[in-house]
């Protein structure tokens, strides 16, 4: 703080506070909403305040879902988190082992290798949609967990990331552990893993979110009720014009799928906040 | 790559293996397709192709509504971006003020980055909903008649709050890091010069902010042209009439009517090629920052 000034001071919590009301909001309506009966949930004007319904909806979309998603919700989760495990974990170690061999060996393709890593940044999902979706059926893997996991776990910045963070480490280490007879993989595992744990925390974060929010794929890839995800699922839920939407049931099932992102980031939002800024610069 | 290394004449290859094998599989060789069939043309059947040269690209920039789509596309990103940057700014400026309150703020502010952006569209499209919405009801009181369904510039606005709410937490976050990278000393020396808090941001900490400022402004456009797919599914399918109806969105929606292979093509490179441009931008900033550090 450079000078004292009372008013300013008021004015930027004022500023701050209408911020926040901006971020809540609509979370605070779902809340609600999901709170409701089905009688309330079609009042207009919708309440303000929350009713006694939480668990009862909850319980229902868990069991039966509802609208153009009429399929137990609890499967759409599950398959939610196999697939964001999935490519969390697949984009971690694939990242963590291309990049140590990138650092660490010195090999002809080397700089091929590379740029092909880097070429993935420039591809995402979303321009080259129907073409992939012809790869990934040619293989086989259309309503299957490896066709909804793999074509996602390439990833540039967490191989960048984890590059820059093994430059860093210093030359003496890998010599010290060469003189008492340490092979590379002996190396990566008993020195290079445990020292980027941070990074391991901040990517975890990152990618699993990526991985939970997934929704232009798991459409492509998937044309059954068993592999819908919940994000697809909700929107499913939603009418679209033909049946009227329960909301109470559409917005129960949104807290649900909004809650294990949501937990992961504040519980690691410090590793959070440090992972983003260092893995897109 | 380091002084010492290990030397190992297959190792390297095994570990690189599972990262190039995807990248080859569902990066490369889908885009190669992309290109091929964007060169070609297809009999209605499917049973022979041949080579049209640019004819497909000449197709696309003639059709109106293709044109439509990318003036769309522009409009919805200038308006993501610039108003997803002037209020996270805002915000991350004065948060850096109120001293030990900040905590408490970034972590009531950086929710949105966990909703998936799907969602973040449900939950705009229930305050925005026509019947019952409880925005549109609130608006209705002041005599506006709220219904994205049929007005475009409301369709317009819907998916740009979406966005714009969506992408706050990851703006915010990366401000308040460029803000607290600012030496103190600075901005107390033109305090003391006599500037105030408003003299004192515009001349002083905006310029230092540049760098962060013009990585923001890439990352947004990349995040409005190609990461919004999700938000304009869920809260406009794309209309109405195309109102909201981008280049990603354009490819998917006719992908799935008409199965013209040389035509989704052409788009497709067309975005790849907007993609790369960006792409490169991104990192020329990067190499600057590297020297001017």
């Amino acid at each position: 703080m450079i000078e004292n000034r009372p008013l300013t001071n008021v004015l930027c919590h004022a500023v701050l506070i209408l911020g926040v009301l901006f971020v809540a909001f609509p979370l605070y309506i779902a809340f609600v909403a999901a709170t409701l009966t089905a009688e309330q949930a079609i009042h207009v004007p919708l309440p303000l305040t929350p009713g006694s319904h939480l668990w009862a909806n909850i319980a229902d979309v868990w069991q039966h879902g509802t609208g153009n998603a009429a399929y137990p919700f609890r499967s759409m989760m599950a398959n939610s988190f196999v697939m964001a495990i999935g490519i969390t974990v697949g984009k971690l170690v694939i990242s963590i082992i291309s990049a140590y061999a990138i650092v660490y060996f010195r090999f002809p393709l080397r700089s091929l290798v590379f740029w092909a890593i880097f070429v993935t940044l420039m591809l995402p999902v979303e321009v080259r949609i129907f073409p992939t979706v012809e790869v990934v059926s040619r293989l086989h893997l259309i309503n299957t967990y490896a066709g909804l996991i793999v074509p996602l776990i390439a990833s540039a910045t967490s191989t960048f990331l984890f590059r820059q963070f093994f430059l860093a480490l210093p030359d003496e280490l890998v010599e010290a552990a060469r003189v008492d007879g340490a092979s590379a993989m002996r190396f990566f595992f008993d020195i290079a893993v445990p020292l980027t744990k941070t990074v391991i925390a901040a990517l975890f974060v990152i990618d699993f979110i990526y991985g939970w929010n997934q929704y232009l794929w798991p459409i492509l890839a998937t044309n059954v009720p068993q592999m819908i995800t919940a994000v697809v699922g909700v929107k499913g839920m939603m009418g679209n014009g033909d049946v009227a939407t329960a909301w109470q049931l559409v917005m129960a099932a949104t807290l649900l799928t909004m809650l294990p992102p949501l937990l992961i980031v504040l519980v690691m939002q410090r590793w959070f906040v440090r992972g983003l800024v260092e893995s897109d610069k | 790559m380091k002084r010492s290394n290990f030397g190992s004449p297959w190792l390297p290859y095994v570990l690189v293996a599972p990262q190039v094998l995807v990248t080859i599989l569902f990066f490369l060789w889908p885009a190669g397709q992309a290109l091929l069939q964007s060169v070609q043309s297809q009999d209605a059947f499917g049973f022979s192709t041949h080579f049209v040269g640019l004819d497909n690209f000449r197709t696309i920039f003639s059709d109106p509504r293709y044109l439509a789509s990318f003036r769309t596309t522009i409009v919805f990103s200038a308006w993501v971006t610039i108003s997803g940057l002037v209020i996270s700014l805002v915000l991350a400026a004065t948060a850096n003020r109120v001293g030990r309150s900040k905590v408490i703020y970034q972590t009531l502010l950086i929710w949105p980055y966990a909703v998936p952006p799907a969602i973040a569209a449900v939950l705009w499209a229930f305050l925005f909903n026509p019947s019952l919405g409880v925005i549109t009801y609130a608006l209705a009181r002041f005599g506006i008649v709220w219904n994205h369904a049929i007005n475009p510039g409301q369709a317009m606005f819907l998916v740009v709050v979406a966005s714009v709410w969506q992408q706050i937490s990851y703006n915010f976050v990366f401000f308040s890091a460029g803000l607290q990278g600012i030496p103190k000393s600075l901005t107390e020396a033109a305090a003391i010069d006599g500037a105030g808090p408003l003299r004192r941001f515009f001349d002083v900490v905006m310029p230092l902010l540049s760098p962060t400022t013009f990585f923001l402004v890439v990352v947004n456009i990349v995040y409005a042209f190609f990461y919004t797919f999700p938000i304009i599914d869920a809260a406009t399918g794309g209309g109405p009439v195309q109102a909201t109806t981008t280049l990603v969105y354009k490819i998917f929606f006719e992908g799935f009517q008409s199965f013209d292979l040389g035509k989704s093509g052409a788009q497709s490179v067309v975005l790849m090629a907007i993609v790369i441009g960006l792409t490169v931008v991104q990192f020329r900033y990067i190499e600057r920052k590297v020297q001017y550090g």
